[in-house]
């Protein structure tokens, strides 16, 4: 993202320009933009004219137009975010006040004004535009019948393709079904790589797997490609990472991501450090429970100890509906902050940031055991479901 | 941008076409034919009508069975209970509940769960004196009904009865199968009278509305036939006898053990001195083997046939194959020792009867294979969660250590105390030393001098002989469990899998579920040998057709179409947690692992820690759950899949958790939560 003017004032009210260059920046700008903010972008609308003769005429008028925001809408896959809301700057074409909805688009510029900035979303749009080249890393995690393409950028995990056939198994005198199911699952497999994967971008893919199906399928595919003589997969064969995972499904890129292998490569995305922090705290509620907290009563308790020291906090907590609601989670972040402790926003669309969030979304290393937070629960989780 | 059409220059009737659904024909456009239809639809007044069949067909036989055991009080006839009938507060349920548990390690499944509950609530949940009470009873009982109970079985169906023919034969087996099969030809009269909360649903949930189509003529034709399919179901008991009375047992038999604890080798030189391979394959395998300088894997071919198995020199999925003992057709499932593979392994579990044990006695082997993270304790652990109860420890490759008794004394003291803390009683538990290789103490008694100096027991095939086969539910509403699907010969393809509970028929129509898809059985086979019915406990493959290949696959389950299984994302289930690295919260995602079935799932809630041997609660809503507890926890499947709980389906009421590669938890479905 290309930040091309910012504009606050003393009181944290003001207007921000920004240019998103890929679609990873839209998600910033999901995670930015919130009801009630006024965005001005250019579009395109179909406008009517009515000649005095009553005969009417339509064409596409490409207009700029500022919105309030009334309802957003992010498409994880395409990577689109639609901003729907009423205009309310006066314009040769549209009414004031007439509907209308705002696809953001790549490299073009957007002005978001917010009656406030606080620390989470100007934080937000540092780190989008920060320039530091991002490692996008594709993987398959697989296992025989199962396999889900993902890619890996510093801020979302996008499962770009789930294969699922089911494979016969070995059976006295029908061995061959078994292996040609197996050939047809990594035929899938393979396919779906090269679809997805774009090699220009993606500096490494990791195939993992349990067993051996990944040694399996890698030989498989470096066959075919001898075979039907693929450029591609046979220049970027070194880019391959074979590693051990324990299943097929998604939440096991979880391990993936903690090999050390993996690490060395990646260990600028945020991914890998999310799942490190997630994992420490684990760790912590195994060994020293009386340091380790999750649910917003405790922290909140915590933190009036000055007792945090490592927050991780999902950032849907900071898109909710209610301004009320992300007025006190930015207020518990600042106030962490000030008192030396750490602040990790985790983002929803990792697999441990899916997991924090089931973990009602918020959670804390602590710097000194609070076992009276253990005892006075009995009342305290009773809002979460 | 919807709001923005531009509605002047467009031709409605595009967009009549995507809107105008609810109004529109579905028939018209697949153009099926009526008979098609009626397979795929379901409607609620034909279910009523055979419901009132069936109920009617079970009236009478309500009455001529109570003629027959008017010994026992209605209560005790019922066969499950509902807890929460019994209006117990949560600390006695939880009394309650580990009270059975203890009573049901003790004896079994013998006693129906209510004349349980029974006794431990009329002894106040004193464990010991309702276990008297109990095995009292149980000493007393057979001797009342037995005389009286043959009748009913030969009245249900003279017709057919009179097959049997060796009079002492049938008495003999009527016996074994005392109560709960009686109870359980009238179970679906007993749900609709005593309206408590049962896992079979009268009428399907997902009703189509769509009922004036069908043509009358086809519902005719539907509950005639109905009530021919009934009446096998109804005499399933009958049946049972009649074609299996005079046949030798199935038992299933899996074959467990660390990676390289020899369990291929062993079972393919058992099957070898069985005589179950050629001397031709067996050479053959030898030359081939030895080709690639592996000799030492030329048994364990006969049961790992894929090239990657052979090459690789372990075994990645289950094997199967049989053999006959003196008095039992056994069927072995070679499962893989690899821990990447323990989905497969279980798997085979899940379908099996008892389980061998096989541990490699070799100084070091067995100690890395014992220790923490060696697949040993996890498999003895797995078997025990899937229901396995008798076991058989083959203390393999004692030959490498010169027969010696310390050695198998040192080993077999290791695993006596951890099987009992896995929950296996020392009786159900046999030892054996043999070996797989040179086949010393397989099927003949040993010959080596060293051996025999210290050993006299059995030899191998004589522990497996004396196994004893658990009961059938044969009269249970139908559950088949997939574990494979693959083409068949000829039309439709087969799934493959093993019959939980009730009976199926060549012809049948069957509910493939959780897709709740009509099928009907084309053809059975049983271990290869194609028949026209199949019992409970059999391992069958089944020739389908009505539904797509594409639409089923492994972990569906085949459910009878009246009293069909349970559907849901969302259920309850009482765990035990194992050795944790990471203790469990909420949202912790974990693998699920029910019958052959994997899938990803959460725990959404955390309901209750309980108190591991008395089952007390300890804490409502606890935080985390660490190493060793039990607790009461709620768990959210990504798809929906098909469970039971775990008290009306024993078999579909289990389910493993697991996370990144090791076992976290085994549970018990407690209570399926509608979604």
């Amino acid at each position: 993202m290309k930040l091309v003017f910012k504009s606050i004032e003393r009181d944290g009210c003001g207007s921000i320009g920004l240019i998103p260059e890929e679609s990873e920046d839209m998600w910033h700008a999901y995670n930015l933009v919130a009801v009630g903010d006024a965005v001005t972008a250019s579009t395109v609308r179909k406008v009517q004219t009515e000649s005095s003769t009553g005969s009417s005429t339509s064409n596409r008028v490409r207009t700029t137009l500022t919105i309030t925001v009334e309802t957003i809408d992010f498409d994880t896959q395409a990577c689109v975010l639609r901003l729907k809301g009423r205009n309310i700057v006066e314009n040769q074409y549209v009414k004031m006040g007439a509907y209308h909805t705002l696809d953001l688009e790549l490299n073009r510029k957007f002005t978001l004004q917010k009656p406030l900035w606080d620390s989470v979303a100007l934080e937000r749009v540092e780190m989008a535009c920060d320039p530091a080249a991002n490692a996008d890393v594709a993987a398959v995690v697989m296992q025989e019948g199962l396999a889900h393409v993902c890619l890996i950028t510093p801020s979302m995990t996008l499962v770009r393709s789930k294969i699922d056939i089911t494979i016969p198994r070995k059976r006295k005198g029908f061995v061959q079904q078994h292996e040609k199911g197996l050939n047809k699952f990594y035929d899938a497999v393979m396919q779906a790589i090269l679809r997805h994967v774009d090699f220009n971008i993606v500096k490494c893919v990791i195939v993992a797997s349990p067993g051996f199906v990944k040694d399996q399928f890698f030989e498989y595919m470096m066959q075919q490609a001898v075979k039907t003589d693929n450029k591609l997969l046979i220049d970027n064969k070194s880019r391959f990472l074979l590693v051990k995972a324990s299943s097929g499904f998604k939440h096991s890129l979880k391990e993936v991501l903690q090999e050390p292998a993996v690490m060395a490569k990646i260990s600028d995305t945020k991914a890998a450090s999310e799942v490190k922090l997630l994992e420490n705290f684990y760790t912590m509620l195994q060994l020293e429970p009386a340091k380790a907290f999750y649910g917003k009563k405790h922290i909140e308790r915590a933190n009036e100890a000055l007792a945090i020291e490592i927050l991780m906090i999902s950032d849907k907590l900071f898109r909710c509906q209610d301004i009320q609601q992300r007025k006190e989670y930015v207020a518990l972040v600042d106030s962490v902050r000030e008192n030396g402790g750490e602040v990790k926003i985790f983002s929803s669309m990792h697999v441990s940031g899916e997991q924090l969030d089931q973990l009602t979304g918020i959670a804390a290393v602590l710097r000194f055991p609070m076992p009276e937070l253990e005892d006075s629960d009995a009342e305290g989780d009773s809002d979460s479901d | 941008m919807a709001r923005h059409r531009d509605f002047r220059n467009r031709t409605f009737s595009d967009d009549y076409d995507d809107d105008d659904v609810y109004g529109h024909s579905v028939e018209e456009d697949s153009c099926m034919s009526p008979s098609d239809a009626a397979q795929w639809i379901y409607d609620r007044s034909r279910n009523q009508q055979i419901q009132f069949l069936q109920n009617h067909n079970n009236i009478q036989e309500e009455t001529e069975e109570d003629l027959a055991d008017t010994s026992f009080s209605s209560q005790e006839r019922r066969e499950s209970i509902d807890l929460r009938s019994l209006n117990l507060d949560e600390e006695d349920e939880a009394k309650l509940m580990s009270c059975l548990d203890e009573l049901r390690n003790v004896i079994g499944e013998a006693v129906a769960d209510n004349i349980l509950i029974q006794t431990v609530i009329k002894h106040n949940f004193d464990f010991s004196k309702s276990l008297d009470d109990i095995l009292n009873r149980k000493t007393k009982e057979p001797e009342v009904p037995k005389p009286e109970l043959v009748k009913p079985v030969v009245l249900i169906d003279p017709v057919k009865a009179p097959v049997i023919t060796t009079v002492e034969n049938t008495p003999k087996v009527v016996a074994t199968n005392l109560e709960p099969k009686t109870v359980g030809v009238v179970k679906g009269f007993k749900v609709g009278q005593d309206g408590s909360s049962s896992s079979q649903p009268q009428t399907p949930r997902d009703q189509s509305p769509c009922t004036e189509r069908l043509s009358k003529t086809e519902q005719v034709d539907e509950i005639k036939s109905t009530p021919k399919v009934k009446e096998n179901k109804v005499d399933a008991n009958a049946l049972y006898v009649n074609e299996r009375g005079s046949d030798k047992d199935h038992l299933y038999i899996v074959v467990i053990g660390h990676v390289d604890a020899g369990k291929s080798t062993l079972m393919g030189r058992l099957l070898c001195e069985m005589g179950e391979v050629s001397q031709k394959t067996l050479h053959k395998y030898e030359q081939e083997s030895k080709k690639i300088g592996k000799q030492s894997f030329m048994y364990a071919w006969v049961l790992d046939e894929t090239g990657e198995e052979r090459v690789r020199g372990i075994t990645m999925d289950v094997g199967r194959a049989q053999f006959e003992t003196k008095t039992k057709r056994v069927i072995i499932l070679d499962a893989p020792g690899h821990a990447d593979f323990i989905p497969n392994m279980i798997t085979g579990a899940g379908q099996a009867d008892v389980a061998l044990l096989v541990v490699d006695a070799t100084r070091g082997e067995f100690e890395s294979g014992f220790d923490l993270g060696g697949q040993t304790r996890e498999h003895a652990l797995l078997v025990r969660s899937l229901g396995v109860s008798q076991l058989a420890v083959a203390v393999n490759k004692l030959d490498t250590s010169n027969w010696s008794q310390e050695r198998f004394n040192e080993i077999t003291k290791k695993l006596k105390t951890f099987l009992k803390q896995a929950g296996f009683k020392d009786s159900d538990v046999t030892y054996v030393p043999c070996s797989g290789l040179t086949g010393e103490n397989l099927v003949k008694s040993p010959t080596e001098a060293e051996l025999l100096k210290w050993y006299n027991g059995p030899c191998l095939l004589d522990v497996i002989d004396k196994f004893n086969v658990p009961e059938r539910p044969v009269s249970k509403p139908l559950r088949l469990s997939i574990n494979d699907v693959y083409k068949g010969t000829g039309s439709g393809f087969c799934v493959a899998g093993r019959i939980e509970n009730g009976v199926i028929n060549k012809g049948d129509k069957v509910l493939v579920c959780p897709t709740k898809e009509m099928a009907e059985v084309r053809n059975i086979s049983i271990n290869e040998m194609p028949s026209n019915v199949a019992f409970a406990g059999d391992q069958v493959s089944v020739t389908l057709t009505g539904v797509d290949m594409q639409n089923v696959s492994v972990g569906y389950v085949l459910s009878d179409p009246i009293q069909q299984v349970p559907v849901t994302t969302r259920f309850e289930a009482r765990i035990v947690v194992f050795n944790v690295k990471v203790p469990i919260t909420k949202g912790f995602p974990v693998l699920i692992h029910h019958q052959s079935l994997v899938e990803s799932a959460n725990i959404v809630k955390l309901k209750a820690l309980l108190n591991k041997s008395t089952g007390e609660l300890v804490k409502k809503k606890p935080r985390c759950l660490g190493n060793n507890c039990v607790a009461v926890v709620e768990v959210e499947v990504c798809r929906p899949i098909c469970v039971e709980r775990y008290k009306d389906v024993k078999e579909l009421g289990r389910v493993m958790l697991r996370v990144a590669g090791t076992t976290i938890a085994a549970g018990l479905v407690t209570d399926i939560v509608n979604t």
